[in-house]
């Protein structure tokens, strides 16, 4: 299946009121193509409950239900029992998808108590994190998502912790699947959700959001940036069900030695939330701090991937 | 059927006979008992239910929300400072238009730690939108749970709607119930109605950004719905009473008013106590009577007027206080009264964290306010220091004299 093939209905209608090249938007259209019309959706206050459109418009072509900040996990609990009592009596042929589409301030931060009592309950819903990597909808203050030494308005030297990872978070609940996806790869992102659509039980989904305003780049280069940061290892494609752990797309590449692994610098660079890291002089300390983090990672993520073929090469091998 | 049981036990009785479909609840002292005996009906298949046992009671009131609006009956049960933590979910429900049912276990707010009767958990979200209904009796809290989900549900409406009763007092104590059978609520209560849900062939956006164009008009029908809900309370009073059997009032319960000359106004279990209070004022030759509210929200003025202005005295008995004023009841029995009649209004600020208030304590307070010994306003009868308070105070006076307060 390539990206031509994929549904032409566009759940996500025309004239929402995103900014340009918003990754919230693009995002959703590629996710509502995967999960089709079957889908209840529940929008967490984030950009998203800006863009869809005030009222009485909407960009939103399924029945949404917007509410706040730290509800998501919940009220898709909420959602999804009351669609089993309504299947229950034969109200629904088929049970709906319920679709939580939340940010990084709704997910790593205010909402992951609700997050992980939903997930721990093994609610049955898909729920997305949209991860623009700081409050993008109040003008870019720091979240936990935000990355090591990234500028926001309330870090203008640079955050100084890391990034802190909820997907990891999610594996962590034994949740039935957990996934990353990326703009510049669509087509695993698409195939992400339609696998999730078949599951049954909590599933969680992250998708790295690069926000022009908020990371200071120009509103073309969205899916640049994206690209960009699976090719640098500062964001990773997997999917993780039945305890294994399978890296993708453009991760995979690097993982298996079919593509480099980028300098980080190239990242950095091109977005004006790392300026202060060059100018006006160049700060080697953070970003060698931030590159040594990256190839650790890559050794640790190379080697298993080594370790877990040789033992397949032991367990292949004939009996004596 | 005839029940000898606790009222938080009715009161899961009662989101049973309504059929309630999920209830998403939160433990908390003194509600526990309904959400567990919810739960056993379920585990028993007393009753067909999806039981949602959501880690805060901000996530207890987002699944009931999420839950109503899919189109489905929807019941939780809260107490104090879980009321307090879904405050800004009581504000949502009400204002995106979803009928629900809550119960409320009135209990102080702490620190320190308490978790006896207090009327300020449910005072604080007076304003949410939320209709409120006070219990006095267990019988009642039965049978206002089932006309809850009617008020809540009635087109003319569509607000939510908590019912609260006194904890302790009210939510442990064993009382004799009646039990109707299925068929008589089902006669008295449809199947769940509301004005709109997440429909899959109508894909609606609700709750979306509003500018100062529009939101004044949803604030206004919020208003509107309040007003209506007068006159849906009283009619599912009265239905009931003629389909199931069992009436505890209006929006009031009126006790001995008929040729009353002097009235006490209270809500829950002091008004329980009020009717004792009442007879011993009559036993002393004073026409005293009651008037229960039953309805907080809306408030019931007209009955206000009705009963109270042509009094000489009127007492309002209140079990919190809003700091700054005084009890809310009683701010609330003098605007109503505003302009209609000139009863000397006295308020009494009593029973504050499960403080007992004995009926003599409030004859005697009536009985020196008819003597004229009472200066209207507001008295807090019960207060008192006694040796552990002076013993602190003490101990403190030492540590301030150490840090130099004065």
């Amino acid at each position: 299946m390539r990206l031509r093939d994929l549904p032409e209905e566009e759940l996500f209608l025309q004239g929402s009121a995103a900014c340009q090249g918003c990754p919230g938007s693009a995002a959703l259209r590629v996710a509502f193509k995967a999960l089709g019309r079957n889908t209840v959706l529940a929008v967490i206050a984030s950009c998203t409950s800006v863009f869809q459109s005030p009222y009485p418009m909407s960009a939103l072509d399924l029945p949404t239900l917007n509410m706040a900040f730290a509800t998501g996990g919940a009220v898709a609990s909420g959602m999804t029992a009351a669609a089993d009592r309504l299947v229950a009596r034969g109200k629904f042929r088929e049970k709906p998808t319920i679709l939580v589409w939340a940010g990084d301030g709704g997910t790593y931060d205010i909402g992951i108590q609700a997050l992980s009592g939903a997930a721990e309950r093994n609610a049955d819903f898909i729920y997305v994190c949209y991860n623009n990597e700081a409050y993008s909808n109040t003008g870019t203050q720091r979240s936990g998502a935000t990355p090591y030494a990234a500028w926001t308005t309330n870090t203008v030297k640079g955050k100084e912790e890391w990034r802190k990872d909820v997907a990891q978070i999610m594996v962590a609940h034994g949740i039935p699947y957990v996934a990353t996806a990326s703009l510049a790869y669509p087509m695993d992102m698409f195939r992400k959700f339609a696998k999730a659509r078949e599951i049954k039980g909590t599933r969680y989904i992250e998708i790295q959001a690069p926000c022009p305003p908020g990371w200071k780049f120009p509103s073309a280069y969205t899916v640049k940036i994206a690209r960009l940061a699976v090719q640098t290892g500062m964001w990773l494609l997997y999917e993780h069900e039945g305890g294994h752990t399978t890296y993708t797309a453009g991760t995979q590449r690097i993982i298996q030695g079919q593509s480099k692994l980028l300098p980080v610098e190239e990242y950095l660079r091109a977005q004006g939330r790392f300026a202060h890291l060059f100018q006006p002089e160049r700060d080697d300390k953070r970003i060698a701090e931030i590159q040594g983090r990256i190839d650790q990672l890559f050794d640790t993520l190379r080697f298993t991937r080594k370790m877990k073929e040789h033992l397949m090469d032991i367990e292949l091998a004939p009996p004596h | 059927m005839r029940l000898v049981e606790t009222g938080n036990h009715i009161a899961a009785w009662g989101a049973r006979l309504a059929r309630a479909e999920v209830v998403s609840a939160y433990p908390i002292t003194p509600q526990t008992q309904v959400i567990e005996e919810i739960s056993r009906f379920i585990d028993e298949g007393e009753m067909e239910c999806e039981y949602i046992p959501v880690e805060s009671e901000h996530s207890a009131m987002a699944a009931m929300i999420g839950a109503a609006a899919m189109g489905v009956r929807a019941f939780s049960a809260t107490s104090s400072h879980g009321l307090a933590y879904m405050h800004e979910l009581l504000h949502w429900a009400a204002a995106i238009r979803l009928p629900m049912v809550m119960v409320n276990v009135n209990r102080a707010l702490g620190p320190g730690w308490n978790i006896w009767a207090d009327h300020q958990d449910t005072m604080a979200a007076r304003d949410t939108g939320w209709v409120q209904l006070y219990c006095a009796d267990h019988q009642e809290i039965l049978d206002t749970v089932i006309q809850a989900y009617r008020i809540s549900e009635d087109p003319r409406v569509i607000l939510p709607v908590m019912v609260c009763y006194d904890a302790f007092i009210m939510s442990h104590t064993y009382m004799q119930v009646e039990i109707p059978e299925q068929e008589e609520v089902d006669r008295f209560l449809p199947p769940f109605r509301s004005l709109w849900k997440l429909d899959l062939d109508h894909p609606f956006t609700h709750g979306s950004v509003i500018y100062p164009e529009d939101y004044e008009e949803v604030r206004f029908s919020m208003f509107q719905a309040m007003e209506n809900a007068r006159q849906v309370i009283v009619e599912a009073a009265e239905e009931y009473r003629e389909l199931v059997g069992g009436y505890h009032g209006g929006l009031v319960e009126t006790y001995r008013l008929e040729d009353a000359d002097c009235a006490l106004v209270a809500m829950g279990s002091l008004a329980s106590e009020c009717k004792v209070a009442v007879e011993a004022l009559r036993r002393r030759g004073h026409s005293c009577g009651l008037l229960r509210v039953r309805s907080f929200r809306p408030f019931p003025a007209r009955e206000m007027r009705e009963y109270l202005s042509s009094l000489r005295t009127v007492m309002v008995i209140d079990r919190d206080v809003s700091f700054g004023m005084e009890g809310a009841l009683y701010t609330e029995v003098k605007a109503a009264l505003y302009g209609h009649g000139e009863p000397s209004l006295y308020g009494l600020v009593t029973g504050l964290g499960g403080r007992d208030v004995p009926y003599d304590l409030i004859a005697e307070n009536m009985e020196a306010a008819l003597q004229g010994k009472l200066e209207p306003g507001t008295r807090w009868p019960t207060v008192r220091l006694n040796e552990h308070h002076a013993l602190i105070k003490s101990s403190l006076e030492e540590f301030w004299k150490k840090e130099g307060i004065r």
